[in-house]
């Protein structure tokens, strides 16, 4: 079985700015697959890119087996759901849903139909004969994501989809979308700068710095064993601890990643340090801590007692939970 | 601010305002009056008596049918014209980036800047360089130059502030660069294009200068009238043509304006 999506040393350039430069990446049919990284990472070019609203400047773009270079995007059986929407302001719900059906010639009363179940299945049944403009953000991103899945496509890009949305939105979008995705089977590339977006919802993540693949794995590789000090201190916000520091704490000089919910602080035994600040984010605390001139941070459960700023701490970790980065990291 | 308890307008201004007005539209309804007068060779004031007959001998005058004839066939090829070379070139600005973008929309733009009388005389004599003999095609010629603009401007705001990502989402839904066209492009810029083609036509329809140096033999109604005017013949007959231009060209613009009232304003409408 060919891999969904894969690249093989892809860039895409514009002027002098390499957008992508150089990556190597498979996506698994049937996967859930996130792109994570800051704006201007590469992550959407690279959406792009197999959409075929951009070409490789240079490299190998294959979905499922089949060469994508010089394919228009309207010959490739692949679906986005934008960042905007995109909706045609023009048609109603029903139509715009149906818009890729009247493309293809299927009959009206066969798109009214499937167009239709595709509503129900993003739940808005009977909105068909709406207008665009009359919709909230969230109903709009369902319609999106029912103009897209109504055509079956094989891979379904996702841009940002949930980034316009309020929190509470957010998070059932984030459940409903893995059943979708779980239910129907198809492949699901999402874009996101959210981290615990690609966290909660990924089979896989890729995360994406200047162009180029930082790290791929599961959310859980990804979250404990970051393999650079970028991803260590984008995916979560671990400490990232120098060499130095590491080589004082654990004896190796090497980069490492400290997570800081994995910190405790005792009485005895560990490593001392000071306090330098507290905020209280309600679920935990956050403590600030100076270690030598380098600030670690550490979450506390709410409940406990916690040291006033300015106190002296001492404080220790479970032995696997500092992971070590290599020395160039 | 006090603006809003002082909506009253002092009576000074309103008299000035009317007067202003008076002066900017009487002269209008005096020509309207005058294609009712019984008197054929002087405009006199006040008419001696009114009477509806120069309607029939303007629909009898061969003259005048003739060159209503051109001048609507001049107005329709205009705009056709313009329509295409507008909504292309607005595409091509408005869609994509290129070396050059700002210049190239400034000149489109220029024929509407330029006084008509520097359009006429550059197109005369580059016809007659060309040696391309004056006729029906080089009226049209001259008018298509600034009616380009017209649609040119409609089409570019409508376009700007269409979403670009339309035009992907229809691609992306497995439609061609015509489906799109046809589908996505047509109906979001189908009332600017409509709005822009009529200010066109009513452009075209009563432009003088630049025809009067473009066009040979023929005369569009708005030269017939100029050359009308001089022969103390049937003077009412004018009056009565000038009736027509005004209800062709204005019922247009009036309508232009309704269509592109809650987008943009129409560009181009001052020449």
């Amino acid at each position: 079985m060919p891999y969904a999506v894969s690249f093989q040393q892809v860039s895409r350039h514009f002027g002098s700015v390499r957008a992508v430069d150089a990556v190597d990446l498979e996506i698994e049919p049937g996967e859930f697959f996130a792109m994570l990284g800051p704006s201007g990472s590469g992550k959407t070019t690279c959406l792009r890119l197999i959409a075929g609203f951009e070409q490789p400047t240079s490299g190998h773009i294959e979905i499922f087996g089949e060469t994508a270079e010089g394919v228009p995007p309207y010959r490739r059986n692949v679906n986005t759901v934008f960042q905007d929407y995109a909706l045609f302001p023009h048609l109603n719900v029903a139509d715009n849903v149906a818009y890729g059906l009247m493309i293809r010639g299927v009959g009206k009363a066969e798109r009214t139909r499937e167009a239709e179940a595709a509503l129900e299945m993003v739940k808005l049944p009977g909105y068909g004969s709406r207008k665009p403009g009359q919709l909230s953000g969230g109903q709009r991103q369902r319609v999106a994501l029912a103009r897209a899945l109504v055509n079956k496509p094989k891979v379904l890009l996702l841009d940002e989809p949930l980034g316009a949305l309020d929190l509470k939105l957010r998070e059932q979008m984030q459940e409903e979308l893995k059943v979708l995705q779980k239910a129907l089977g198809i492949t699901f590339v999402f874009v996101t700068h959210d981290q615990g977006e690609a966290l909660s919802m990924a089979d896989r993540i890729a995360v994406f710095n200047e162009g180029r693949i930082m790290q791929t794995g599961t959310p859980e590789e990804i979250y404990r064993r970051p393999k650079t000090r970028f991803v260590a201190d984008f995916v979560g916000s671990s400490n990232v601890l120098s060499p130095q520091l590491t080589e004082r704490l654990a004896g190796v000089a090497e980069w490492s990643s400290l997570r800081p919910e994995d910190i405790r602080l005792g009485a005895e035994g560990g490593h001392e340090a000071t306090v330098t600040g507290t905020s209280f984010l309600g679920s935990a605390t956050r403590l600030t801590l100076d270690v030598t001139g380098e600030k670690i941070s550490v979450l506390l459960p709410s409940g406990g007692r916690v040291p006033e700023q300015g106190k002296s701490v001492r404080f220790s970790w479970n032995s696997d939970a500092l992971h070590l980065m290599g020395a160039k990291a | 601010m006090r603006s809003d308890k002082q909506n009253r307008t002092p009576l000074g201004l309103k008299i000035a305002a009317g007067i202003g007005l008076a002066f900017l539209h009487l002269p209008i309804l005096l020509i309207f009056l005058y294609a009712f007068t019984t008197e054929e060779k002087s405009y006199q004031f006040p008419p001696p008596g009114l009477t509806l007959k120069w309607f029939a001998v303007t629909w009898n005058r061969p003259d005048v049918w003739e060159a209503l004839g051109l001048s609507v066939r001049v107005a329709s090829i205009s705009t056709v014209i313009a329509l295409t070379l507008g909504t292309l070139c607005a595409a091509a600005i408005s869609q994509t980036k290129f070396f050059g973008r700002e210049a190239i929309s400034l000149l489109v733009i220029l024929p509407i800047a330029l006084p008509g009388i520097i359009t006429g005389i550059s197109l005369r004599s580059a016809f007659n360089l060309a040696e391309i003999p004056f006729s029906f095609w080089t009226i049209v010629l001259g008018h298509a130059t600034f009616c380009v603009v017209v649609v040119y401007n409609n089409a570019v705001a409508r376009f700007r502030r269409m979403s670009g990502s339309l035009i992907e989402a229809s691609m992306d839904l497995g439609a061609d660069g015509f489906q799109t066209f046809r589908h996505v492009i047509l109906p979001n810029i189908g009332t600017a294009l409509l709005a822009g083609g009529m200010l066109a036509f009513a452009l075209s329809f009563d432009e003088v200068i630049v025809t009067t140096f473009t066009a040979g033999q023929q005369a569009t109604l708005p030269i017939w009238m100029l050359e009308e005017l001089v022969r103390p013949r049937q003077r009412p007959v004018t009056n009565v043509v000038a009736m027509v231009v005004v209800l062709v060209t204005f019922l247009p613009i009036l309508a232009a304006y309704y269509l592109t009232r809650d987008g943009d304003q129409i560009s181009g409408q001052g020449k």
